[in-house]
């Protein structure tokens, strides 16, 4: 068996609670190639930033772990960059300053002066936020510091690019403009990208492979769909694309069916919310937890 | 076009009020900004007055606000005419120094320090740098201790309490200790600072640790847990990680914490120098309250207003400070 990039092999984790441990996810595998694009999608609350966290170090497996390059994976580090969900730029530096400070602790021994004031430049242009380089982040629009925060994620060089929601707190046209200069970004650097949405739209446009975990808690791999569509990739060439339509309703399929949400109210105390009954939400796991062992066997 | 936004706060209302601009909202703001403090003022001196008359001493007439006027307008006299015979003074050993060393060039003069006593001016000044000298102290011993505390959870844990219960103690508990310990251990020939000051200073010092210790703390101890992942990520070493994140996030945290201490400081010092004799205004109140004149009362009450409003500048002053340091320029600051 070859040695792949990253892999989270049988990871669980458990949150101390003052009601006991929560186990919040359970048996988590996953094998991600180099230059590979997987989204992971699912519910509100099922534990998407946790898998990513895990990834980033920055939570501890309670079991299983993960391995990056054949290292195992104990702390945080600028090789596993992290995009926030809510950009974390530094509120008191000016945006180059933010870039600055990621590329001196990444590049201090390798870089001099000039050569990362180059870099720093060189990833503000790549995010088209050149022209703001002396704006505090308070200054800026909620996209402009996102893309601060994917500038500074990818001056990192990091071998991993991790993004929670990157483009979730945005508007329809600054996101779909942001998907395509990421898109183009990762064309252009072949990074390995993890990205967490809830956009079914943005998952298919931009993913090899999406991932797709059940509802929590106890949550896991449910399916993973590969995505076989030509790059580059045109969103209103798409729109019409048959195949891409087929990609947008298996995780739509996946979502509102197999892992429908459900309240904690008894199903008989509310009837109408029951419409699409194949399969009851107990058995509709038990299904998908088949078909995501299928998945995970045939990626692995 | 809008001169109202180039014209700085208080004067917009009157440059719009004479350009003619809504007049009735113009007015309104003159009225909110100036009128009502003045109003504020004038019941103020008038209860003043109405219960000064009312009230019978020792001493006489407890003093209103009329009495309080004349003493303060007395004591900048006295100021004024202290300082110029010390001056005469100067002239006078100059001059007599100038004849001795025509006559014996080799004569070492002295100079001899004037043996005036100190006007309220001056007790004014020493106060000031006692405090500000005891509150500097204070700060730099309390933001390092409150950040390093406020950065570990179990340093914290250990080290509450003892804040806790150090923090409430009056400057009067730790005067006595002080006191008898300065004369202890400060032994030399030639003092650098007087006793007085050193006793005073120490008991501000011992004082005014606690709030900004505390703040600080705290301010560390909260910064957003989205910024400390930042750092993580970023693996940034101990030095960065203090310089670049918790710093700057703690800021407020810490100005809350100085203004506090600078405030407890500016009563301390005065209770302080009341209690040990030590120069300053507090020995001012205490010598009039001891002279026991007829105007005695009346120069206590200019102390008091003096003690108020030096206290009010001090403050202000850190807020202009804060201003200048923090970077958040949008904060609404009070
Ligand atoms: N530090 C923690 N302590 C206890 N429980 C936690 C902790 N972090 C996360 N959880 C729980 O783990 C589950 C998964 O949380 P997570 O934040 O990973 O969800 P998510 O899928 O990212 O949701 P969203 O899409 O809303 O961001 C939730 O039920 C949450 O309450
Ligand atoms: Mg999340």
């Amino acid at each position: 068996m070859s040695e792949s990039h990253l892999e989270l092999s049988g990871v669980d984790i458990e949150f101390p609670t003052p009601k006991g441990p929560f186990k919040a996810l359970d048996d988590i595998n996953l094998r991600v190639d180099r230059g590979e694009f997987v989204s992971l999608i699912g519910h509100s609350g099922c534990g998407k930033s946790t898998v990513m966290n895990i990834v980033a170090g920055l939570h501890q497996a309670t079991r299983g772990g993960v391995i990056l390059d054949g290292r195992e994976v104990d702390q945080p580090g600028p090789e596993r960059a992290v995009v926030f969900q809510n950009h974390s730029l530094l509120p008191w530096l000016t945006v180059y300053q933010n870039v600055e400070l990621a590329v001196k602790r990444v590049f201090r021994k390798t870089k001099n002066r000039r050569e990362m004031r180059e870099w720093i430049d060189h990833n503000l242009a790549l995010v088209h936020m050149e022209h703001a380089a002396h704006k505090r982040p308070d200054e800026i629009s909620g996209g402009m510091k996102q893309r601060v925060g994917i500038a500074r994620a990818l001056a990192m060089q990091p071998k991993v690019l991790l993004m929670d929601e990157p483009f979730g707190a945005l508007d329809a046209l600054t996101r779909a403009h942001l998907q395509d200069s990421l898109m183009d970004i990762q064309a252009d650097l072949g990074n390995t990208v993890i990205m967490i949405t809830h956009d079914v739209d943005e998952a298919v446009l931009l993913s090899d492979r999406i991932v797709m975990m059940t509802n929590g808690p106890a949550a896991t791999v449910g399916e993973i769909l590969s995505v076989d569509l030509p790059r580059p990739r045109d969103r209103l060439a798409l729109a019409d694309d048959p195949a891409y339509n087929h990609y947008r309703h298996e995780v739509l399929t996946f979502l509102y069916e197999k892992q429908k949400k459900v309240e904690s109210a008894p199903a008989t105390a509310r009837p109408e919310t029951n419409q699409t009954p194949p399969a009851a939400p107990e058995p509709a796991r038990a299904a998908t937890g088949e078909a995501g062992r299928k998945a995970r066997e045939t990626t692995a | 076009m809008n001169l109202s936004l180039k014209t700085p706060g208080a004067i917009a209302p009157v440059v719009n009020l004479v350009r003619g601009e809504n007049r009735r909202e113009q007015v309104d703001i003159l009225f909110r900004t100036f009128g009502l403090p003045l109003i504020g003022l004038v019941v103020f001196l008038m209860i003043w007055a109405g219960a000064a008359a009312k009230i019978e001493t020792s001493l006489g007439q407890f003093p209103g606000p009329t009495q309080v006027w004349h003493q303060a307008e007395a004591l900048y006299a006295s100021h004024v005419a202290e300082r110029d015979k010390a001056e005469a003074f100067y002239e006078r050993q100059e001059q007599r120094i100038a004849e001795r060393l025509a006559d014996d060039p080799d004569y070492e003069p002295r100079i001899h320090d004037y043996p005036g006593k100190p006007t309220f001016f001056d007790q004014i000044i020493t106060s000031l740098i006692t405090v500000l000298s005891g509150f500097l102290i204070a700060s730099v011993i309390a933001i390092p201790v409150g950040i390093v505390i406020g950065l570990s959870n179990k340093l914290y844990s250990a080290f509450n309490p003892i804040i806790q219960i150090l923090k409430p103690v009056s400057p009067l508990a730790w005067l006595p200790l002080v006191t008898i310990v300065v004369s202890a251990v400060y032994v030399t020939d030639e003092p650098m600072f007087d006793k007085s000051f050193l006793v005073s200073m120490i008991t501000v010092v011992l004082c005014s640790l606690w709030p900004t210790m505390i703040n600080t703390a705290v301010g560390v101890n909260t910064v957003s847990s989205d910024l400390l992942n930042v750092s993580k990520v970023l693996r940034l070493g101990w030095v960065t990680h203090v310089i670049k994140i918790v710093l700057p996030s703690s800021i407020p945290m810490i100005f809350t914490g100085l203004r506090l201490s600078l405030g407890i400081a500016w009563m301390v010092l005065i209770a302080a120098e009341m209690l040990a004799q030590s120069p300053g205004l507090g020995k001012f109140v205490w010598d009039e309250f001891q002279n026991g004149s007829s105007n005695s009362l009346a120069r206590i009450m200019v102390a008091v207003l003096a003690i108020g409003f030096i206290g009010f500048l001090l403050d202000r002053g850190m807020l202009a400070l804060q201003r200048v340091v923090s970077w958040d320029k949008s904060a609404v600051l009070r």
